[in-house]
């Protein structure tokens, strides 16, 4: 665990960096002060129990949620998000969980979605191509692009989400269980893809709740709960401590760690039971 | 070429498991397909025009003289123009029931600037469109701002507009529009000289090839299928045989009113714009799916206002033909059925009332259906009780195919 602790900062420059990101729903705080740094070149996995606000802090960092409060900075820029069309532009690309694709809109049309190419007499074959191209990369077993999404397995329609995640050179990807639904060659092509990105020099934020994908990827694990910050983890951290961490089992060596990572918010004592 | 393309399939080609049809009897294939999954297309609507005619013109030979065939494409087009805004606003998955009112408001506008105020008639027209904008904006601005169902703001925009209608044409309650203006020329005796119909014919077949084949061209230079050549000069062929023969038809009686040529003009523009433009693709996206439109960057409101505006614009625009139509701005204009019809007109035609479905055409083939129904009822001499049941029950059966289809999608992964 010492050598864990003396890990070098990735070298790449800062990416993203949320500081006491806040977000409520009514009654119900989803976020709480949370903090979280993506390097460019890194990814960062993102791990936590069902309703921890995962998909909550995906949602302020594409736009689709304003945070209640908190801080935003992207490439060394302090930003605040309007919409998703801002995130859009700022490069930060999303794979939501729930997709959001328009199911009558055949696989082009989704991919390009708001991206058309010549707006004024669509460039169908253009964007024909590239979405084979953008397909073939994740090596999907899609018939035919122009059969409406409706028509897709959960598997195809989640790498037409991937696929249209990538098409506008982003500087940040965000993938939100991007490999729920795949199967074992699409789930290694993913992971390929998630590494390829990550080379070129993107940051990657995902989303996984499975360990094992996440250990071959991730060069940081940051663990919410309930809405907060729980410590940040490395692959090589035991099971035993990610699992205690996203469950919150009082696990003192996990609550050690996070003492020593985190600058204190005061508010560790409220998490136990 | 050809061996590179059997060495190498194309980029979508590539999957085995997809049987991809090719010439003319693949196309027949596809079109079965589709059909049994529920994409019902324009079939259904075709399928009731052939029956209502049949029926009709056996009750009554008068039904289908070209004179008679005339009249109705006169009627078609005032409706019809309504219609195609209910098009864009179904598009979107919203509705607008003050349509007639807006048209009936639009006429008032028009006879009173025009004859009461001595206005110069493009003036006045300009004027009844922009406030038709307004009103369809006013909507928008319910509907984004405050979370207004449209359902209800059109309800409340139909009283308000027929209240401001009657105030308009005052106790008179009608003004009469000068016969020997070129605006009512146009809504009752306009017709296009023959030659002028049959070269439109001729240029919509040449321009349905030459787009075909332009497509089929790019599409085999960047290595993709391309549809068959055959199979686009067939298509090209047939509809210039139909609508010649259509012509002919009508040049036997008057010929094409100029006013009908208007309608499919702007039909015609519609379907670009919807199926070959950034906005089209954008109203699409919104009526399937409007959280992921708004995800995708899409401005949302923006798209629901253009709806909106779209649709009581071109509702002024249809009241501005019916005044045409009838020469006269009455408080009558714009009530009654008018509403009805081009809502049903839409749905009968193919445009899904569940948003995110639905084509300009469907707004011409519908508004044909409802006006031979009401053309022949009126030729059977029936009362308009009897009339206002029959075309309820029709615009019920076409709710009907509209809602069987969809679950057919559904369960056929097409929803
Ligand atoms: N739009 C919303 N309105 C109200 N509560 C929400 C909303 N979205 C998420 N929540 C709540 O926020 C919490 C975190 O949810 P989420 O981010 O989806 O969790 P997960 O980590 O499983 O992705 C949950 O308690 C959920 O009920
Ligand atoms: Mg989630």
């Amino acid at each position: 665990m010492a050598d864990a602790v003396e890990r070098k900062p990735p070298s790449g420059e800062l990416v993203l960096s949320l500081r006491k990101v806040c977000k409520v729903f009514g009654a119900v705080s989803a976020l709480t002060d949370v903090d979280l740094d993506v390097h460019a070149g890194e990814v960062v996995a993102l791990v936590g129990d069902n309703g921890a606000g995962k998909s909550t802090l995906v949602k302020v960092l594409a736009g689709v949620h304003a945070p209640t409060s908190g801080t935003m900075t992207f490439r060394g820029k302090p930003v605040t998000l309007a919409g998703p069309n801002d995130a859009l532009a700022l490069g930060i690309a999303t794979v939501f969980q729930d997709l959001a694709l328009c199911e009558n809109l055949d696989v082009v049309a989704n991919i390009f979605l708001g991206e058309e190419l010549n707006p004024y007499a669509l460039d169908e074959v253009a964007m024909e191509i590239r979405s084979w191209k953008l397909l073939n990369e994740l090596s999907a077993r899609i018939p035919s692009v122009r059969e409406p999404i409706a028509s897709l397995s959960g598997g195809q329609r989640q790498t037409v989400a991937i696929a249209r995640s990538l098409l506008l050179d982003p500087k940040l990807i965000m993938l939100d269980e991007p490999t729920a639904a795949l199967g074992v060659a699409q789930t290694a092509e993913v992971l390929n893809l998630i590494e390829r990105v990550r080379d070129k020099g993107l940051g990657v934020i995902m989303i996984s709740h499975n360990m094992e994908d996440v250990r071959a990827v991730a060069d940081r694990i940051a663990v919410l709960r309930l809405g907060r910050n729980n410590g940040i983890f490395y692959p090589d951290s035991s099971n035993q401590e990610l699992v205690s961490a996203i469950t919150g089992a009082s696990d003192n060596a996990v609550s050690r760690r996070h003492e020593r990572r985190q600058t204190p918010h005061g508010t560790e004592a409220e998490m136990r039971p | 070429m050809s061996g590179d393309a059997k060495t190498q399939p194309s980029l979508d080609r590539a999957d085995v498991r997809v049987r991809h049809d090719a010439g003319f009897a693949g196309a027949v294939r596809g079109f079965i397909d589709r059909v049994r999954s529920g994409d019902l297309g324009s079939l259904p609507v075709v399928v009731g025009l052939v029956l209502i005619c049949a029926v009709f013109q056996t009750l009554n030979p008068v039904f289908l003289s070209s004179g008679n065939l005339v009249d109705l494409l006169f009627d078609s087009s005032t409706v019809g123009v309504i219609s195609l805004g209910i098009v864009c606003i179904l598009i979107v998955g919203e509705i607008d029931l003050s349509v007639g009112s807006v048209s009936g408001l639009a006429s008032a506008i028009l006879g009173v600037l025009w004859v009461n105020a001595g206005w110069p008639v493009p003036i006045a027209i300009l004027v009844a469109l922009a406030v038709g904008c307004a009103i369809g904006i006013a909507y928008a601005a319910l509907f984004n701002w405050l979370g207004m169902p449209s359902f209800v703001s059109t309800l409340s925009g139909l009283l308000a507009a027929l209240g401001l209608q009657l105030y308009l044409l005052g106790a008179s309650g009608s003004i009469n529009l000068p016969y020997d203006s070129l605006l009512v020329d146009l809504g009752q005796t306009w017709i296009m000289p023959h030659v002028i119909a049959y070269g439109l014919v001729l240029i919509a077949g040449v321009a349905v090839f030459v787009t075909g084949s332009r497509r089929a061209a790019q599409r085999r230079v960047a290595g993709l299928t391309p549809p068959s050549t055959v199979g686009i000069l067939l298509r090209a062929l047939l509809l210039t045989v139909a609508l010649l023969f259509v012509v002919w038809y009508l040049n036997q009686d008057r010929g094409v009113p100029w006013m009908f040529g208007v309608f499919v003009g702007l039909v015609v523009a519609m379907d670009y714009a919807l199926t070959r433009t950034k906005w089209g693709r954008s109203m699409m996206a919104v009526g399937g799916n409007r959280e992921a439109a708004r995800r995708a960057g899409i401005n949302v409101r923006r798209i629901y206002a253009s709806a909106f505006a779209l649709c009581s614009t071109l509702a002024a625009l249809g009241g501005v033909l019916s005044a045409a139509r009838l020469a006269s701005s009455s408080q009558q204009a714009g009530t009654g059925d008018v509403n009805l019809n081009a809502i049903a007109a839409a749905v009968i035609g193919g445009t899904s009332l569940f948003g995110g479905r639905g084509s300009a055409y469907s707004a011409l083939l519908g508004i044909v259906v409802i006006q031979a129904i009401a053309s022949g009822l009126t030729l059977l001499d029936l009362s308009s009780s009897l009339r206002y049941m029959i075309t309820g029950g029709v615009l019920a059966v076409a709710v009907i195919v509209d809602s069987l289809a969809r679950r057919s999608r559904v369960s056929h992964g097409r929803a």
